[in-house]
C-alpha cells in the first residue's frame, strides 16, 4: 500500500453535488484532508476525478473491464455455475480480484436460483455478500417471493429484483411488436415488466422490504416505480445505457450481441426511460455486464444466450446523457457510484474526507470508436460496436493504489 | 458489363428486401420452366459441374425433393445433408458447419433451420449462393414464389387480389414470406386465425387481421390455408382440433362467403378435417394445391439458375 497520494490538477466531481478545480489528498487508502510526507503526485492535467463506478449487478468478475471501465465495486450476481447460494462460494467471490476490485457477491434468493426455498441469507451476508438477488428471472412463486422479502427485510437486506412475468416471458428472446413480428422471434410483451413490478410492490408495502428493480425499461413499469416512491415505499431501480440508446430495432437482422435481458424496448419506452432519468425516477446506471463468447453468440438469435460486455462503455455511454442535457455531471456520478453504493449498503460515491480512495480519473471529451474486439476484458459482445463515443477512463484508483 | 442486373442478391434469404420487379422477374424465369418441366424431356445441364448442397437441419420431405429435383434438372450434383446423420447432432456448432460446408466447395446451398435467423448466420460465412429453404418462423421465400406464381397463373396479375392467409399465422415463416410478396405485388392481404395465433403488430406488416374465419374470408379472391402443428392443438394455443376446425376449418359452407372463384390453397403437409376439409382439398375446380407442388419446382430451377449466375460466367 503507498503511504499517499495528491491527484492535483483535477476537476473533482462530487456525486453530492458540486464541480471544483483543485487537488485531492489521499493518505494510505483512505480520502484525507493532507497527504502524508513522501507521497506520491499525480498530475490530471484538467481532467476529471470522481468516485469509482459502483456496478450494481455484472454477471462475471471481469477485473481488466472494470479497470478499463473506472469500476472500483461490483455488485456480483448469484448467476454463476453453480449459483451463489451457500457462503462458502459467496466467500470465494468476495476475494476473487482482490486487491484490484471490490467483489460484493449478491447472495441468491433462493437455493440454486429454482424460485422455492429460501437460501441461507444470513451466513452468505457473514461470508460477504450484501444483498439477495432473485437472479437473471423473476421469482414467479408469489407466496415464496412474499417470503424472500419479509426474511430479507428481517436481515436488513434489500432484495434485488429481476421485473418480468415469468408466465409472459417464457421462450421469450424479443418484446412483441413489429419487430419481433417480422423476424419470426418468440415474444413476450412488454407489460410483463409493469406486471412483475406491481406484484412485488404489493409485495413490499406488505412486508416494509426494501427492493431494487436492477432494470427497469418501460414506461408502465417506471409510472409504478414512480408512484410507489411517492407513498414512500423503499423502492428503487437501475437500468443500463442499452435501454437508453437503443429500441428493439437494434435486433434487426438477427444481432445477437444485441440480444439483452431484459429485452431491448419500443421507442416509446426508450424514450419513457430517458424521461425518468431526468425526473430521477431512475437511481442507478449499470452495465448488466456480461461478457460472453463466440461460442455463446454467434449462433442463431434464440439460440444465444442474453447478455451484453457493459463495464467499459458504461462511462462513456453515461457521459452521453449529461452532454444530451438530461442530467448534470454530479447526478450522473450518483448514479454510477454514491446510489448503488447506498443501496448495497457498501462504501464509495463520496470524495469526502476519510472516504475510501476509489476513484477514478477521466477525460468527458475524449473520442473514440467503440470496438469489442479491443476490449480489455473477457469479451467483446457490446451492442455498441463501431459506435463513436465521447469519454474515456485514464486512470482507475482503487484504495489510493493506481492500477494497470 | 455496366448493364443493371434483373437480379442484384447475392442469397435469397427472404422475400424481405427484394423489390417487387425483382419478385416479379423471379416469377418470369420461373415460367420458363413450367413449360420445360411439362415436357417429356425435362433435363436442362447448365449447372452442370456445379455441386449443390441441400442442407436441411429440420426435417422436411417435399421441400428438400422439389430442390432436389430442380438442381437435377438442371444439372448439377445434388448432395442431400440431413441433419439427424450429421455432426450437428454431436454439438457441431452452425458456424463450424457452415465453415465445412464452404470447404467442400459447394456452388449454392440450400438451408432449412429451426431457429429464425439461421440461415442469414450461415451465409454469412460461406463463399457461395445461399437459397433458404425455411428458417424458423421467419421466411420461406421459394414458397412465397411458388405461391405467388400459382396465383398468377390463375388470375392474371396479382395487383388488387384479396388474398386470405388462414390459421396459425404466429408460428408460420410461410405466412410472413406470402405477407411480403403479395403486399409488394399490391394484393390486400388478411390474416385471419385464433388471436392466440396471430403475431403482435402484424398489421405494420402490411396485413388485416381478423378472428372471424367468415368475415376474413369474405371476398376474397385467394383463401390461403397455413397448417397446425399438432403440438398447438392441445390447449397450449387453440383448445382443441374440433374446435379449431368449428371455427376456422375450411368447409364448402365457409367457402361460399369468399369469390364464387376463389383459389383455395395450401402449403402442405395438410391436416385434413382440421385447417381444411378434405372434400375442399380434393375439388379441382377450386383448390391448387397440387399445381403448387408443381410450381414449387419452377420457381426453385429459376432461383437456381438466377443465384448461380455470376458462377457460371452470365451476367444475371
Amino acid at each position: 500500500m503507498s503511504v499517499g497520494l495528491v491527484l492535483a490538477n483535477a476537476v473533482l466531481v462530487d456525486p453530492a453535488g458540486g464541480i471544483r478545480t483543485g487537488s485531492l489528498s489521499v493518505a494510505k487508502d483512505r480520502i484525507a484532508a493532507k497527504a502524508p510526507d513522501g507521497a506520491e503526485t499525480i498530475d490530471a492535467k484538467g481532467a476529471h476525478l470522481a468516485p469509482g463506478i459502483v456496478d450494481l449487478g455484472v454477471f462475471s468478475v471481469d477485473k481488466a473491464a472494470c479497470i478499463a471501465g473506472g469500476i472500483t465495486r461490483v455488485a456480483l450476481m448469484p448467476d454463476l455455475s453453480p449459483p451463489l447460494d451457500d457462503p462458502g462460494l459467496v466467500q470465494r467471490s468476495a476475494l476473487a480480484a482482490k486487491p484490484d476490485l471490490w467483489v460484493h457477491p449478491l447472495a441468491a434468493a433462493t437455493r440454486r436460483l429454482e424460485g422455492r426455498e429460501l437460501a441461507e441469507y444470513a451466513l452468505m451476508v457473514r461470508a460477504g455478500a450484501r444483498a439477495v438477488a432473485t437472479g437473471r428471472n423473476q421469482i414467479a412463486d408469489s407466496g415464496v417471493m412474499l417470503r424472500v422479502l419479509a426474511y430479507a427485510a428481517s436481515q436488513g437486506l434489500t432484495v434485488i429484483a429481476h421485473a418480468e412475468d415469468e408466465g409472459l416471458v417464457r421462450n421469450a428472446v424479443a418484446t412483441a411488436g413489429e419487430t419481433a413480428s417480422r423476424l419470426g422471434l418468440a415474444s413476450g410483451p412488454a407489460r410483463a415488466e409493469a406486471m412483475a413490478i406491481a406484484r412485488d410492490l404489493a409485495l413490499v408495502e406488505e412486508t416494509g422490504a426494501a427492493i431494487h428493480f436492477r432494470q427497469v425499461t418501460t414506461a408502465r413499469g417506471l409510472a409504478l416505480i414512480r408512484v410507489a416512491k411517492a407513498q414512500g415505499l423503499r423502492v428503487t431501480c437501475g437500468i443500463t445505457p442499452a435501454h437508453l440508446l437503443l429500441s428493439d430495432i437494434a435486433v434487426t437482422d438477427f444481432r445477437t450481441f444485441a440480444r439483452l435481458s431484459p429485452p431491448l424496448r419500443s421507442e416509446d419506452d426508450r424514450q419513457a426511460c430517458l424521461e425518468a432519468v431526468a425526473d430521477g425516477t431512475i437511481d442507478v446506471l449499470c452495465s448488466a455486464h456480461d461478457p460472453r463468447g463466440p461460442e455463446a453468440k454467434r449462433l442463431p438469435f434464440a439460440d444465444a444466450e442474453p447478455g451484453m460486455a457493459g463495464a467499459e462503455t458504461l462511462l462513456a455511454l453515461g457521459l452521453g446523457l449529461v452532454r444530451d442535457g438530461l442530467i448534470d455531471l454530479p447526478r450522473l456520478m450518483a448514479m454510477l457510484s454514491a446510489n448503488p453504493a447506498r443501496i448495497i449498503g457498501v462504501e464509495g460515491g463520496s470524495l469526502g474526507e476519510g472516504a475510501a480512495a476509489d476513484l477514478m480519473l477521466f477525460d468527458p471529451d475524449a473520442p473514440w470508436i467503440i470496438d469489442g474486439s479491443r476490449f480489455a476484458g473477457q469479451a467483446g459482445n457490446t451492442p455498441f460496436d463501431m459506435l463513436p463515443t465521447q469519454g474515456r477512463v485514464l486512470k482507475t484508483i482503487k484504495g489510493g493504489r493506481p492500477l494497470g | 458489363m455496366t448493364s443493371p442486373s434483373n437480379f442484384p442478391h447475392r442469397h435469397l434469404l427472404g422475400i424481405a428486401g427484394l423489390q417487387p420487379h425483382e419478385i416479379s422477374y423471379l416469377l418470369d424465369e420461373a415460367e420458363h420452366w413450367v413449360a420445360v418441366n411439362r415436357r417429356a424431356a425435362k433435363h436442362d445441364g447448365r449447372l452442370a459441374g456445379l455441386t449443390q448442397i441441400n442442407a436441411f437441419f429440420e426435417n422436411s420431405t417435399r421441400t428438400l425433393l422439389s430442390f432436389e429435383i430442380a438442381g437435377k434438372r438442371l444439372g448439377a450434383d445434388v448432395v442431400n445433408m440431413h441433419a439427424a446423420q450429421s455432426s450437428v447432432k454431436k454439438g457441431e456448432t452452425l458456424i463450424d458447419t457452415a465453415i465445412t460446408l464452404n470447404a467442400m466447395r459447394s456452388d449454392v446451398i440450400v438451408i432449412r433451420h429451426g431457429s429464425s435467423g439461421a440461415v442469414a448466420l450461415i451465409a454469412d460465412k460461406v463463399d457461395c449462393p445461399v437459397l433458404n429453404a425455411g428458417d424458423g418462423r421467419h421466411e420461406h421465400p421459394t414458397q412465397a414464389l411458388l405461391d405467388a406464381l400459382t396465383i398468377r397463373r390463375h388470375k392474371g396479375s396479382i395487383a388488387g387480389l384479396t388474398v386470405a392467409i388462414c390459421g396459425d399465422v404466429l408460428h408460420s415463416r410461410v405466412a410472413r414470406s406470402n405477407i411480403l410478396a403479395l403486399t409488394a405485388l399490391a394484393a390486400e392481404v388478411r390474416v385471419v386465425g385464433p388471436a392466440t395465433l396471430i403475431p403482435d403488430a402484424i398489421e405494420a406488416m402490411g396485413a388485416a387481421r381478423f378472428t372471424d374465419m367468415d368475415e376474413g374470408i369474405s371476398g376474397a379472391d385467394v383463401v390461403m390455408m397455413l397448417r397446425l402443428q399438432n403440438e398447438r392443438m392441445d390447449g397450449a394455443f387453440v383448445p382443441s382440433p374440433r374446435e379449431y376446425h368449428a371455427l376456422y376449418g375450411l368447409t364448402y359452407e365457409r367457402l361460399k362467403r369468399a369469390k364464387p372463384d376463389a383459389l383455395v390453397m395450401h402449403p402442405g403437409p395438410m391436416n385434413r378435417g382440421v385447417e381444411i376439409a378434405s372434400n375442399v382439398a380434393d375439388d379441382v375446380n377450386r383448390s391448387v394445391i397440387a399445381e403448387q407442388v408443381e410450381m414449387g419446382v419452377a420457381v426453385r430451377m429459376a432461383c437456381l439458375d438466377v443465384l448461380t449466375r455470376g458462377r457460371r460466367g452470365i451476367a444475371a
